[in-house]
């Protein structure tokens, strides 16, 4: 379950973000989860309410972005949206897809008080 | 217990042999808590703003990594991060690379288990330095628990540094450690379509072995189906069939080693050139 530590990592970013910038309660929480990135978006959200209990972002609402999956043929060059990481190229059916994007998670920004 | 930094009140835990002249601390090494914000309550009446941030929720991991990488590169070591789930096979595998290569080049182990100092204990027996992390409930290592480690233990300059990670095929993938390359174990008492059911270890990893090759006989495990899968996900992926117990295969997975390392000791010393 390491969506456990990805929730601390982000939620350590707010309290750097509140540090820096001044505010002491968040309302709203955008994360960017990529369709290809390591994370199950429901652990995710269980963990993150979990974690941020007893800090200043208690009680905030997460909203998940979720950016699509795409990669690239190895054999044909050709780019297309992948949902999964062992989909074959759609122009070709070759395996050879290298994962171009779609699989970042960030912290993309903050409705504070 | 943070399992980002290994800080808090949780049960990480860090116990290294270190010979005495190193001169540096056998203590097991304890976190300080992050500090408790105060809780806050939002009223809706108040005024917000929007705070723009983009950053990389594994970005802090990925600065110790970094770190860990340029100790690394300063001193020749080639890092491996063995990968795989339980039961493969990783530390008997080990130790018999250890014996095979103890003679001719510096070595280090640091072992990663929730609990028990079982592993490290049977690379000590090799005679080769290790280094135990107790992850307590974490399931993967990350880049700050190994960069304490390593602070614990006398770097095996242009040699090899072993990371046997936390059996576990899922979570030890989205975390870098500064390693030269995951090596993911695979054993063919598993199911060919592992590869497919977790595929973002065999995304992270170079090379895959598959072990156990002895057993394949009396199995109906197909290897070049399993090796189709592997590079689906990853079609760059090298594959070395091997077996700790017959020794098939270890000739080549020694060789993969020891140009690694060869690598390594090049590349530092064309930096310090």
């Amino acid at each position: 379950m390491h969506e456990m530590s990805l929730a601390e990592s982000a939620l350590q970013i707010i309290e750097d973000a509140a540090q820096r910038q001044g505010f002491s309660r968040v309302k709203t929480v955008w994360l960017e989860i990529g369709q290809l990135a390591c994370v199950e978006q429901d652990a995710m959200r269980f963990c993150f309410d979990e974690v941020v209990k007893g800090s200043l972002a208690e009680g905030a609402n997460l909203e998940i972005v979720e950016t699509p999956g795409r990669g690239r043929c190895g054999q044909c060059g050709s780019e297309a949206q992948i949902a999964m990481l062992y989909e074959a190229c759609p122009q070709c059916g070759s395996y050879k897809m290298q994962v171009v994007a779609g699989d970042a998670m960030r912290v993309k920004e903050l409705e504070v008080a | 217990m943070c399992m980002t930094c290994g800080c808090g009140t949780g049960q990480v835990a860090i116990r290294g042999k270190v010979p005495q002249h190193s001169g540096k601390s056998n203590q097991p090494i304890r976190f300080r808590a992050h500090q408790a914000a105060a809780s806050a309550v939002t009223k809706d009446s108040e005024t917000t703003r929007i705070v723009k941030l983009e950053q990389d929720i594994l970005g802090k991991n990925n600065a110790h990594a970094t770190i860990n990488r340029s100790l690394l590169a300063e001193a020749g070591v080639l890092a491996l991060n063995l990968v795989s789930s339980p039961g493969s096979g990783k530390t008997t595998l080990l130790v018999r690379t250890l014996d095979a290569l103890k003679e001719k080049l510096p070595m280090a182990v640091i072992e990663g288990d929730q609990q028990t100092d079982n592993d490290a204990e049977r690379i000590r027996a090799t005679g080769v330095e290790a280094i135990q992390i107790n992850t307590g409930k974490g399931c993967h290592l990350d880049a700050s628990m190994v960069e304490r480690a390593m602070q614990q233990m006398t770097m095996p300059q242009a040699g090899v540094l072993f990371i046997e990670n936390v059996g576990n095929l899922v979570c030890p993938a989205s975390f870098d450690l500064g390693e030269a390359a995951k090596v993911v174990v695979f054993s063919v008492t598993e199911g060919e379509d592992k590869p497919l059911k977790y595929p973002d270890m065999f995304r992270a990893a170079k090379l895959m072995l598959l072990s156990k090759c002895d057993l394949l006989p009396h199995l109906d495990f197909d290897a070049d189906l399993a090796v189709e899968y592997a590079r689906r996900i990853n079609p760059g992926i090298a594959v070395i069939r091997l077996s700790a117990k017959s020794g098939e295969g270890m000739g080549e997975w020694l060789n993969w080693i020891t140009e690694g390392c060869s690598d390594s000791v090049r590349r530092t010393e064309t930096a310090e050139a």
